[in-house]
């Protein structure tokens, strides 16, 4: 069992949902997360933003999910921090 | 409460708050001063039977409502899809599956709906004085003259909710408000001899 801990994405989103309601769905969806959201270029319609999602499990297809529902997409994925376990789920 | 976090989404998304706020005011306050309007001209004629009055005014507060239903939804789609299109194109990505893509679906119908109910609404609200002398004769003395102070009383209503967004001192606004609907009166009186 391999259990994702951090994640560091870079995505490209529009200016709505703002910052905190995005960071604020997320956080909803993927529980016991810390979510750190950071713009690094603005542009006229769109944010250029890295991710950085720390958790005890996170699960990808979710938050891939989230951000593609809140009209983002995610870039790259800059940033992996996994632990392997023998014990099951 | 997962329904009412994902319709927060696209209000906020779409701003759509701001549009229907405004829609509320401007088709609200074209419902009362319209009603004002069919009100003054019955009591000018002075011939109009109470059956007569509240067919008219029923008539024309459907058409209102119809028209803002209408005219803001096809607006409303129009630009939404326009601003849904720009943004694909500065994405690179459809966007149809997303809440930008459902915002630009829903909210022009709410919008619609909040600029066809509020004259509707607020022209039966005015009508009300004649309906419950229609129904029972003798509860209402002037029921005429009462539904044109209620009218005159919600456009100064409107006056004093557009104050209170603008941060304006609320009196002032509505006062301005009354005084574009007296003005409508004053026309109305002037063009009698016609």
């Amino acid at each position: 069992m391999v259990k994702v801990k951090r994640l560091i994405l870079d995505v490209l989103k529009p200016h709505q949902p703002n910052g905190l309601a995005f960071a604020c769905t997320l956080a909803e969806k993927c529980p016991n997360c810390h979510i750190k959201y950071t713009v690094v270029e603005v542009d006229e319609q769109t944010e250029t933003i890295i991710l950085s999602i720390d958790g005890d499990n996170i699960q990808f297809e979710i938050i891939e999910e989230i951000i593609s529902t809140m009209g983002a997409s995610i870039h790259s994925i800059d940033e992996v921090e996994v632990i392997g376990s023998t014990s099951p789920a | 409460m997962r329904l009412f976090n994902q319709f927060s989404l696209l209000i906020n998304i779409t701003r759509s708050h701001l549009i229907a706020r405004r829609y509320f005011v401007v088709n609200g306050f074209d419902g009362a001063l319209a009603m004002l309007g069919l009100l003054m001209g019955f009591y000018m004629s002075n011939q109009a039977d109470l059956t007569t009055i509240i067919s008219v005014c029923l008539g024309a507060a459907v058409a209102l409502g119809m028209s803002g239903i209408t005219s803001a939804y096809i607006s409303e789609a129009a630009e939404k899809q326009r601003e849904l299109k720009s943004l694909e194109e500065a994405m690179l990505s459809n966007l149809s599956q997303s809440a930008h893509g459902q915002a630009a679906r829903i909210m022009p119908v709410i919008v619609a709906i909040t600029n066809g109910l509020t004259p509707f609404m607020i022209a039966l609200i005015i009508m009300l004085p004649l309906i419950i002398s229609h129904w029972q004769p003798g509860l209402i003395k002037n029921p005429l003259e009462i539904a044109t102070l209620l009218a005159f009383v919600i456009i100064f209503l409107l006056g004093v909710f557009l104050g209170r967004i603008s941060g304006h001192f609320w009196l002032w606004s509505g006062i301005k408000t009354l005084f574009v609907a007296l003005i409508t009166t004053l026309i109305i009186f002037l063009l009698k001899p016609l």
